[in-house]
């Protein structure tokens, strides 16, 4: 372990640079001149040049690459060109949408991900097997816009227990907020479900045919705790993973869910950011949301060695 | 065998949808808006009175074409940026590996909204965004080939009788890195389709009026509780396609790569 967190967090901070620069890339040399696709037909000259001297394009790249990062390692990712105010004071006030809904996602993904991938593994080749790997199909062919549509059909326009979409916030207590993302990380968390389920059950299976799980049953161990004792616990290291990575796919997938369900979270200030060309914002948005995720699967990584001494001693 | 009837019964109508469609997928009848589905619109009419079924099957050739040119970008990038880095080693891999993590830090939804930001929305570039998100999987999948293939005997062989590097890459190593690749396209053809599809939607790939099944969810969002039936079938085609290719891909699988069985 001594020896894989040095170098861990080396790959983090290389990984992260690499990240950084190809964000640069994409929005301030690929499309040319940035000033120019901020004002698109309505630019002058003079108007471009203004432009270009305010957001600093007259200086080097190296120059301004440097300072953009320098800023950013100093959490200031600019000014909004939309509303004017930090860029960070933007994603701030649209994480308390966004970090409930992943976790709440998160949540309700494992409990059903676990429970059938176990359920599976135990009933190999029978009926119960076949019911949860092809609800698991299910879950990887349907898009999760398109359900939110149906939940919304369903539970707001047909049995009207809950809202379409919009947000009631946290300043009545938690339950108004919950009520308002239940529908949206259920969406969510079924469509993200299908890759874990599949995980468990492989998992699950490859330890049950271990020796010692026969000698636990051969001493008259209870099944339950074979199972969830001996068993979860060995397979947990493939799992773990398929979390990790898919923290970071429920994060980035809530930028659909919340365009469905009108959340005011991240997903819909970088599209509004999109549509207005405030690309500043779109900018420290993309750097947010992939130095998240490089950050969670470098901790999976991390995991592994408290889960497994074999690549601690590695 | 599922699978593989699903898709063929998909690219048969995405092909049909080329040449004949029951009406005109863009022909416009303000009288019959927003109509369940009847005899005359087997699948209702949307909010311009356009009908849906010949929009479903128009928008499956553009689903299809979306995802074969992505998942193309992203074999061809991928091959090249994995055989260079799984022949070569050394500060060549690392680097290529380091900036494959910081593409892969890039979820594709995120990444395809970046470059959708920068360029203007629209079919060929969402094509182009959904490839280059793809093309961590397929690098490190050739990388792999080529880091076992690199000592095999018959490569040191053909090495020692005096083959050139492109000659030992393109004809020794690289057809034997294939099985896995072509396993790795067909289940990341069903994924562009939803990728494409969830663009679409966000209004940042296919542009109206051309039709496109994720577009076509976002329009019929507005007329949920008027007419639901709008919203179920360009989301039935979505899921049907991709559960059909999933099948198929894994069917293939199966029979190409039997390690990964």
């Amino acid at each position: 372990m001594r020896r894989l967190l040095p170098r861990r967090l080396a790959t983090l901070a290389v990984t992260l640079f690499l990240v950084s620069l190809l964000i640069f890339i994409v929005v301030r040399v690929l499309p040319g001149d940035p000033a120019l696709v901020i004002l698109g037909t309505e630019g002058n000259p003079e108007a471009v040049a203004r432009l270009r001297h305010t957001l600093g394009l007259d200086r080097p790249l190296l120059v301004q690459y440097a300072d953009w990062l320098g800023r950013a390692a100093r959490a200031d990712l600019g000014r909004s060109i939309q509303y004017d105010v930090p860029v960070v004071s933007l994603i701030q006030s649209r994480l308390a949408v966004t970090v409930p809904l992943t976790l709440m996602a998160a949540a309700l993904m494992l409990v059903a991900a676990l429970t059938l991938g176990v359920f599976a593994a135990t009933r190999h080749r029978r009926l119960g097997d076949y019911v949860a790997m092809t609800l698991s199909q299910l879950g990887f062919a349907v898009p999760s816009f398109w359900l939110g549509l149906l939940l919304i059909l369903v539970f707001s326009v047909k049995l009207q227990w809950l809202r379409a979409g919009g947000f009631d916030g946290w300043q009545d207590g938690p339950w108004p907020g919950i009520r308002s993302l239940l529908l949206p990380a259920l969406a969510l968390a079924l469509f993200q479900f299908a890759g874990l389920t599949r995980a468990t059950r492989s998992a699950v299976l490859d330890v049950m045919r271990d020796d010692y799980v026969r000698t636990a049953r051969a001493k008259g161990v209870r099944e339950g705790v074979v199972l969830w004792k001996h068993t979860l616990r060995n397979a947990m290291i493939p799992i773990v993973t398929i979390i990790g990575i898919q923290l970071g796919q429920l994060m980035a997938g809530s930028i659909v869910l919340e365009s469905v369900f009108s959340l005011p979270g991240i997903g819909r200030l970088v599209l509004g950011a999109i549509t207005a060309r405030d690309l500043p914002v779109v900018q420290g948005v993309a750097l947010f949301v992939a130095t998240v995720i490089v950050v969670l699967n470098a901790a999976v990584d991390l995991v592994y060695g408290v889960l497994d001494p074999r690549i601690r001693r590695e | 065998m599922v699978g593989g009837s699903i898709s063929a019964l998909l690219l048969l109508a995405a092909a049909l949808s080329l040449a004949y469609t029951p009406r005109d997928p863009l022909e416009m009848s303000i009288g019959e808006r927003l109509r369940p589905p009847t005899w005359t619109h087997p699948f209702g009419t949307d909010q311009y009175g356009r009908d849906v079924l010949s929009r479903v099957l128009a928008g499956s050739s553009i689903s299809i074409l979306v995802g074969v040119i992505a998942v193309t970008i992203a074999v061809g990038l991928g091959l090249l940026i994995g055989s260079l880095s799984g022949y070569w080693g050394g500060w060549i891999d690392e680097g290529l590996m380091r900036l494959i993590d910081a593409i892969q830090g890039f979820p594709a939804i995120l990444s395809a909204v970046l470059i959708t930001a920068v360029f203007r929305p629209g079919v060929v570039i969402s094509m182009i965004a959904i490839g280059v998100a793809f093309v961590p999987s397929f690098a490190r999948l050739s990388r792999g080939g080529f880091l076992e293939l690199r000592q095999r005997e018959f490569v040191l062989a053909a090495q020692a009788l005096g083959a050139t590097d492109r000659r030992l890459i393109a004809r020794h190593i690289l057809p034997n890195t294939l099985a896995p690749v072509i396993v790795q396209a067909t289940t990341s053809f069903p994924v562009a389709i939803l990728a494409e599809a969830g663009l679409s939607y966000l209004g940042l790939g296919t542009q109206p009026p051309n039709p496109s099944w994720g577009l076509m969810l976002k329009e019929a969002q507005n007329f949920l509780a008027v007419n639901p039936w709008y919203a179920i079938f360009p989301g039935a085609a979505i899921a049907l396609t991709v559960l059909g290719l999933n099948l198929l891909g894994d069917g293939l699988r199966d029979l190409l790569d039997p390690k990964a069985v």
